[in-house]
């Protein structure tokens, strides 16, 4: 029997990783390697007016300080989109390597490069700084007043930019008599990724040309990227790609990548290293959108949605990155996951004196998801409906279809998913049960569902590029763009290529982890949850032309012909009786030494895919609240996914588990906190900033339903991001359920509980504080 | 890689006290968890380090001739944690120090440095007031012992005398402070491991022969001010009161006129003072069990 496809089989990485083999950036590290620190702003908006670097240059080790007065008046993109030939389609460029306009507390302004890290400390210490502040703002709708300070030129009101969706006439609709109003604004937080490798990058120059060694998701783009902001030709530069310690979107950007590539230009070449702490990681890489909604939904007494507004305020923060990406797939989920005939959607993302948002797990969805369904929550309840009971009636049905994407709901994924949680959870026999709890400590349980799709296509091209050599042992080396990034992608490229060949094992495949500019076949990278997917379609291509390629030299060899032969298990074999003709590893040999007609057998292909898939799914919570302490116990949670069919269930409930426990931080305690006077981050470390431990964690479950997708060669679809979506609205829908509260704020803290529940009437202090 | 000037190893006391003389800027040293946190975020930048993490004589928990027990300045809290001293004596010190941080922490982490900080977030720091401990600290004048909440001046700042040489060598928990009692501590936290209280509640109780009436009740917060203290209000109104849930009620509303949260982004005053008397409450309640009492 093979081991290909939708096998449990252990990672091809484990024992490397968990014997601490596997070399990072850091593992990789030319000796003598100089230190690069940055000078962060200490001040929220306005302009340095000068930077006095006597001191830091006197300081012995200390080789050469840069300030944003040096840098090539080149301002440059960093979002790690693939490249558009559409100028109208290509990301903001609007930062410097060093910027003189500081527009957050934290902006680079000035590095040291140093022999040793504590000199290039000292130095970025001992810099002296002159700024001319302005005023700045925080809150996104703040931004938008006329009277707002402006971020960028250009921008008016600051908005980076502002899409609607148009369906119907809203105004007309909600004139029907009797209709229900459930209106609500809906707050998300800013959090970051806390990928365990900050992220960190060494850059040298070698014949002319700038080498960087990246904790990436994306060294392709981040080729282009560094080529553009350093003004060189893109093949000037070379990105390798090594193992990294997660990403989670953050490494969806360039980051440190062109600042290094630039500094190791003005040292002559010698290898520099930037090394993000977690402190610069929290402020100065990318953060998650903070997106604030306004949802007015009209109802009929039945429940049904008549019409709906929705309005969404994306935080941008101080640089467009991946800007109105993110705020448009949160509106246009709406637009899909309850059908409703009449909808006026309205999305802003605009600039502010926060750190930058980028591509995080999710990309908006897990902001719309807790909007939407908390929204649904209090749908359900005004019509006196059970939460669960709405949804199975109102979301998307089955068969629905969406033109702009081509995606077609095939299997009623949606109701599929409720109904395996509902059974799981034993949902209604608890919810009656919970619903006698009238002490101080009351259980509830609750239900939230997420939609999703996979890569960015009709949005942006997907592509996808694969090279497969025969090895002399019969086994085939495989390479491509799409990254290993923490998620398993090499092992299920292992499987998905033993497929494709007819190996007889995914041990047979060795998937080239690492990605080198110079060597990779180009692809796009580690993003929209799209690797499996995408490169499914390579792998098959590919697959095909290197079996055609074997086939041909055995019947060449057996003087046949190909159309004779398969692959089979690692053999060559007659179609018509099975019988095993050679194994691969007698081919290659013969191919590779035969005198007369040497051949390395390799195949290479580009995929160009022009389809998407729905990934929907769902994620029910039970918790425990403990009204007097304004404390939440999550008891249970349970994720349900439809991605299709599983290539390694084991790998794809790992990936469940990760995305839960980074939605439990969304939903009980993650927040990233600014100083309203002076815009300075609060928390930007792992002891104030609430990331949830295992033992914040009940077991996390993750159940699937596998619906094979029509359009993948190998029925997958997402699972990277849909994970992380719906546990935030799940647990707050539990907790409305537990104590009648309905919190309209993640996450929902202590702190949050103790205003709500004191609003509510639940708790009453008999001293207030003086 | 730290910003250090220098470092000094004492292997005994006496090297140590000679070291601060020789070097009185230099900063004193044991597991490293706080002192080498704040270096690396350039507070302690360039710092002489005096080690005493090797002086063995200060680890361990043992009982003096008078009953008191006696805490090495140098012991661990996993240490303390599983000490069978502590655990028939002072449990709750034990319970409380195995909610600091995590795993590692906990097996690097002294309570002499968790006291010589100074810090109200202290999680061993509430339940030492509440039992009355001693500090000891050893300089070239010799050993002087002062009660803990005179060690504590104010935030971040404690009783030790740079220029007599002395470090703090033990933590002393007299007979009479321990004896028949039992407690509880609560630790108010935004999650389970690995953070700082955002208030810390030890309450202890010693009850009448009939475990009827309260003898004596103590209660200590961290947090609840710039440096943890006591609800002297509370201890005196409970003091011979029959044990009931209605006392634990006053009890709780009590504490409210000793303690001063501030107002922070961690948390606001009336929040903080909500779950302080919640806390109170409820550990009152738990102490009196303990102490075999019924409510």
């Amino acid at each position: 029997m093979s081991i290909t496809v939708g096998k449990s089989v252990a990672r091809v990485d484990a024992f490397d990783k968990v014997t601490g083999r596997t070399k990072y950036y850091e593992d990789r590290m030319p000796a003598g390697a100089l230190y690069i620190r940055i000078k962060h702003a200490e001040i929220a908006h306005g302009f340095v007016k000068s930077v006095d670097t006597a001191a830091a240059e006197a300081i012995d080790g200390v080789v050469k300080v840069l300030t944003c007065f040096d840098v090539p008046d080149i301002p440059f993109p960093t979002a790690g989109h693939p490249w558009s030939m559409d100028p109208g389609h290509q990301d903001v460029a609007d930062r410097h390597l060093l910027n003189r306009h500081v527009r957050y507390y934290g902006d680079d302004v000035a590095v040291v490069i140093a022999e040793n890290e504590v000199a290039a400390m000292q130095g970025v210490r001992a810099l002296k700084v002159e700024y001319e502040e302005l005023p700045f703002v925080l809150d996104v709708q703040k931004a938008m007043e006329p009277d707002a300070p402006q971020i960028h030129e250009n921008y008016p009101g600051n908005i980076l930019k502002h899409t609607d969706i148009r369906k119907g006439d809203y105004a007309a609709a909600i004139q029907e008599p009797g209709l229900i109003k459930v209106e609500g604004w809906y707050e998300t937080p800013t959090v970051q990724h806390c990928h365990i490798e900050n992220h960190g990058c060494y850059a040298y120059e070698e014949n002319g040309r700038v080498v960087v060694v990246s904790s990436t998701q994306i060294p392709h783009i981040i080729r282009r990227i560094v080529g553009q902001a350093l003004g060189r030709p893109w093949a000037d530069v070379e990105i390798i790609k090594p193992y990294i310690g997660g990403g989670f979107g953050n490494k969806q950007d360039a980051l440190y990548e062109p600042l290094c590539a630039w500094c190791s230009t003005q040292v002559n070449g010698r290898c520099v290293r930037i090394d993000c702490s977690r402190e610069e990681t929290f402020v100065s890489n990318r953060v998650r959108h903070a997106i604030r909604f306004h949802i007015v939904s009209w109802l009929r007494k039945d429940g049904q949605l008549v019409a709906r507004k929705v309005e969404c305020f994306s935080n941008q923060g101080a640089y467009a990155s991946h800007g109105h990406s993110i705020c448009a797939k949160a509106l246009g989920s709406f637009a899909q996951i309850y059908p409703c005939d009449h909808m006026e959607c309205d999305g802003w993302t605009v600039f502010t004196n926060r750190p930058a948002a980028g591509a995080m797990r999710g990309y908006g969805m897990p902001q719309a998801s807790f909007a939407d369904e908390a929204n649904i929550d209090e749908c359900a309840a005004a019509v006196g409906m059970d939460p669960l009971e709405y949804r199975m009636k109102f979301i998307m049905p089955k068969d629905y279809h969406d033109a702009f994407s081509g995606n077609t709901n095939y299997f009623d994924s949606f109701r599929a998913c409720l109904e395996k949680g509902r059974d799981a959870m034993d949902y209604d026999r608890r919810k009656a049960e919970f619903a006698k709890d009238t002490g101080s400590v009351r259980r509830g349980i609750g239900a939230a569902s997420f939609w999703y799709n996979t890569g960015v296509y009709p949005i942006s091209l997907e592509t996808a590029s694969n090279r497969m050599q025969l090895n002399l042992d019969g086994t085939v080396t495989m390479q491509c763009g799409e990254t290993e990034i923490g998620q398993g992608a090499d092992t299920a490229y292992a499987q998905m290529t033993a497929k494709a060949v007819g190996l007889k094992s995914y041990k047979d495949v060795h998937v080239v982890s690492c990605q080198d500019t110079d060597i990779t076949p180009t692809g796009l990278g580690a993003y929209a949850s799209r690797q499996t997917y995408m490169e499914g379609f390579a792998i098959d291509q590919t697959g095909r032309l290197l079996r055609q390629k074997i086939l041909a030299y055995a019947a060449e060899m057996l003087g046949c012909s190909a159309e004779e032969l398969d692959i089979v298990e690692g053999n060559v074999v007659r179609k018509d009786s099975g019988a095993v003709e050679m194994d691969l590893s007698h081919l290659a040999m013969t191919a590779q030494y035969n005198p007369v007609h040497s051949e390395h057998i390799t195949a290479e292909s580009t995929a160009t895919i022009r389809s998407n898939a729905y990934s929907f799914g769902c994620t029910f919570a039970e918790v425990e609240v403990d009204i007097p302490m304004c404390k939440v116990t999550l008891k249970r949670i349970v994720n349900v996914h439809d991605c299709g069919s599983l290539i390694n269930p084991a790998l794809a409930e790992a990936q469940v588990h990760g995305g839960m426990s980074m939605g439990i931080g969304y939903g009980l305690s993650e927040q990233l906190l600014f100083d309203e006077k002076t815009g300075k981050p609060l928390n930007n470390n792992l002891l104030d900033y609430k990331l949830s431990t295992v033992m914040d964690h009940p077991d996390l479950e993750a159940l699937f339903v596998e619906n094979a997708e029509p359009t993948s060669p190998f029925g997958t679809k997402a699972l990277g991001e849909p994970p992380a979506c719906s546990p935030a609205p799940a647990i707050r829908s539990a907790i409305y359920n537990a104590t009648g509260v309905s919190i309209d704020t993640t996450p929902i803290t202590p702190h949050v509980l103790y205003r709500a529940f004191k609003e509510a009437g639940l708790i009453h202090d008999e001293k207030e504080g003086d | 890689m730290y910003d250090m000037k220098a470092l000094y190893q004492a292997a005994s006391v006496e090297e140590a006290v000679a070291l601060r003389l020789e070097h009185p800027a230099a900063q004193i040293i044991a597991g490293g968890s706080d002192v080498l946190v704040q270096m690396r975020e350039g507070k302690r930048a360039g710092a002489e380090l005096i080690s005493i993490y090797g002086i063995d004589a200060l680890r361990g928990v043992s009982m003096e001739p008078d009953g008191t027990l006696r805490i090495g300045s140098l012991t661990s809290f996993s240490h303390i944690t599983r000490d069978p001293l502590i655990q028939k004596y002072i449990n709750v010190l034990g319970e409380a120090v195995d909610q600091v941080g995590g795993p590692q922490i906990r097996n690097i982490g002294t309570i002499g440095g968790n006291t010589c900080n100074g810090v109200t977030s202290a999680d061993s720091a509430s339940t030492l007031h509440a039992w009355d401990a001693v500090i000891e600290l050893t300089g070239k004048n010799g050993v002087r012992r002062l009660p803990i909440r005179d060690f504590y001046i104010k935030a971040g700042e404690v009783d030790i005398r740079a220029e007599d040489g002395e470090i703090q060598t033990a933590v002393l928990i007299p007979k009479e402070s321990y004896e028949d009692c039992f407690g509880h501590y609560i630790k108010y936290a935004m999650r389970n491991a690995m953070d700082i209280a955002t208030l810390g509640t030890s309450v202890n109780v010693r009850l009448s022969a009939d475990k009827k009436t309260v003898e004596r009740a103590r209660v200590a917060f961290g947090v609840a001010g710039p440096v943890p203290l006591r609800a002297a209000t509370a201890e005196a109104m409970a003091k011979g009161q029959i044990v009931s849930l209605e006392l634990a009620e006053r009890f709780a509303q009590a504490v409210t006129a000793d303690i001063n949260p501030r107002d922070s982004w961690r948390a606001a005053k009336d929040f903080r003072l909500h779950i302080a008397v919640e806390s109170a409450k409820r550990a009152f309640i738990e102490s009196v069990k303990l102490a075999g009492g019924e409510l």
